[in-house]
């Protein structure tokens, strides 16, 4: 369905035992948007993100991809998947970046980047191997196609990890505090990267603490606090004239 | 070593490396070291009596393939038993793990050789005594000494590398697990696509090692009479009255048996950097 958002998480709640993470979320990401998700540690950003693809089981709440919601029973002190292959099924459509990467190192970079096209998504291994070589073409990784990720920089691991997610085509990525655990001077090159397929307009919901970044590429910006959507808007909006005294005093701080 | 510098310069020409290599053979204690080598080389083909060995080789060498057949069914049938054993105690229900981890520790904390003399000598027996057993299929080679052996080679190799693998298994990064079904893996193909290879990636350093004490292990299966090379090597001893002359050949050819194993361990590492 064209007009279903592309993401929809309707009064998401989670907890890890007394700790209530998330209190209630609420949000839409359509086709083409680039939400990023801004807030200070512990304010939930990251397991939000990783509901989305039920990496945490929600305790409360529903999420649905492109109109599809995931089937869940209570179980477990919360909720778990009804359907392990609808699960499955989706998160083969979503994208994820991860903080640390996680790149298979058993395998060559091509071989990352190959893995989930042709044995998650039954392609036959020529027409992938040309996806993964354009997609390492993309993010300027195609003289590594060979290289073990163990002898790459960080910055040319999360490279390779964004181009094992475009080789997928994903209907939405995720991306997880991308350039956190890079290497200051890294970090420019992995944020061309983003930008780039910001500027395509591919749907991504971006958690991240450079707020300059998140100003310029996402066209809407999401503040988290405690578990709850404090102030979303565009970003001229959040940045340029923040309503909430929290917000004020987190981007005063991050500055 | 003030010799590093002639011999590392890389690539170029091997002309000369192999040039800079032989000078620095030429060191002075090094030449001393090849010079005792060669003295005692001389020696035990001048000095001692070689001459049974003609009429013993293909002997020997039947001995040798029984050696390295024992060897690489012991490891491969270990392996495969050490896999599960692996996993179980790191994932499996409570009363599993128990099974694994006591079968391991009960393995590893007895002497081979009595785990084997138990085998032949009790199984053996026993099987013997019930005639229902006699009479299948299976009695040709039960009644032979080889099944014990292997079966207790594989069994203890299963011990010690089902240790190695409960580590191995343990220590993958959870991320790239999680990489893995954030990509919509099935837990089957997470763990056949991912956690399984990237384990075994991990454990090949140490299982090498593993392989070549197992080599070292193999003769213990000539007290069962299994014609391995070290049975045959007692058989000339006892036939020719001769002490040395076997057993340094014996220690020759397992020599160059670990020698050989290494170098083809090693190489199938480094074709794969170990990421950790």
């Amino acid at each position: 369905m064209q007009d279903d958002p592309a993401i929809q998480i309707i009064d998401l709640h989670k907890s890890f035992g007394d700790a209530h993470v998330l209190r209630g979320v609420t949000l839409t990401a359509r086709p083409g948007d680039v939400v990023a998700v801004i807030g200070g540690s512990g304010s939930g950003k990251s397991t939000m993100l990783r509901c989305i693809n039920l990496l945490e089981q929600p305790s409360s709440g529903s999420i649905a991809i492109r109109g599809e919601e995931y089937r869940m029973r209570p179980g477990d002190g919360g909720l778990v998947p009804a359907d392990p292959r609808q699960v499955q099924r989706i998160r083969a459509q979503l994208g994820m970046v991860f903080q640390n990467f996680n790149l298979w190192q058993h395998r060559t970079v091509l071989g990352n980047v190959t893995e989930v096209p042709v044995h998650v998504l039954g392609l036959p291994r020529a027409q992938a191997e040309a996806r993964a070589r354009a997609a390492l073409e993309r993010v300027g990784m195609a003289d590594k196609a060979d290289a073990w990720p163990a002898h790459l920089s960080g910055g040319q691991q999360q490279r390779a990890a964004i181009a094992r997610v475009l080789a997928v085509d994903p209907l939405a990525m995720l991306l997880d505090e991308p350039t956190s655990a890079l290497d200051p001077e890294l970090v420019g090159e992995v944020l061309a990267v983003i930008r780039d397929l910001a500027a395509e307009r591919r749907t991504m919901i971006l958690v991240t603490h450079e707020m300059r970044f998140a100003r310029d590429v996402a066209s809407h910006v999401v503040y988290l606090r405690d578990g709850r959507i404090e102030e979303q808007g565009p970003p001229e909006q959040i940045f340029g004239d923040p309503r909430s005294p929290h917000l004020r005093q987190f981007l005063g701080n991050a500055a | 070593m003030p010799d590093m510098d002639t011999i590392t310069p890389l690539r170029p020409a091997t002309g000369a490396q192999l040039l800079a290599g032989l000078r620095g053979l030429l060191m002075p204690h090094r030449l001393i070291m090849l010079a005792l080598a060669l003295t005692g080389l001389a020696a035990m083909v001048t000095q001692m009596d070689w001459s049974w060995l003609p009429a013993y080789l293909p002997r020997l060498w039947g001995g040798l393939l029984t050696t390295l057949w024992m060897l690489a069914g012991s490891v491969i049938l270990g392996f495969a038993l050490a896999l599960p054993l692996g996993v179980v105690q790191v994932i499996g229900p409570r009363p599993l793990r128990w099974l694994a981890s006591g079968f391991c520790t009960v393995v590893r904390g007895t002497p081979l050789l009595l785990q084997l003399w138990l085998l032949y000598y009790g199984l053996g027996s026993l099987f013997a005594a019930y005639p229902v057993i006699r009479e299948t299929w299976a009695w040709p080679y039960l009644r032979e000494a080889w099944p014990y052996g292997l079966l207790a080679l594989t069994i203890s190799f299963a011990a010690y590398e089902g240790e190695v693998m409960r580590g191995a298994f343990a220590g993958v990064p959870n991320g790239e697990l999680e990489a893995a079904r954030a990509f919509g893996m099935s837990p089957r193909k997470v763990f056949f696509r991912v956690w399984l290879p990237r384990a075994v990636h991990r454990a090949l350093p140490v299982l090498t090692g593993e392989i070549i004490l197992q080599l070292k292990s193999t003769p213990l299966i000539a007290t069962i009479a299994v014609a391995d090379l070290y049975a045959i090597v007692t058989r000339v001893r006892q036939a020719t009255l001769l002490t040395y002359e076997p057993l340094l050949l014996l220690a020759g050819i397992y020599l160059c048996l670990s020698a050989i194993l290494t170098i083809a361990l090693r190489w199938l590492e480094g074709r794969m950097p170990s990421g950790g």
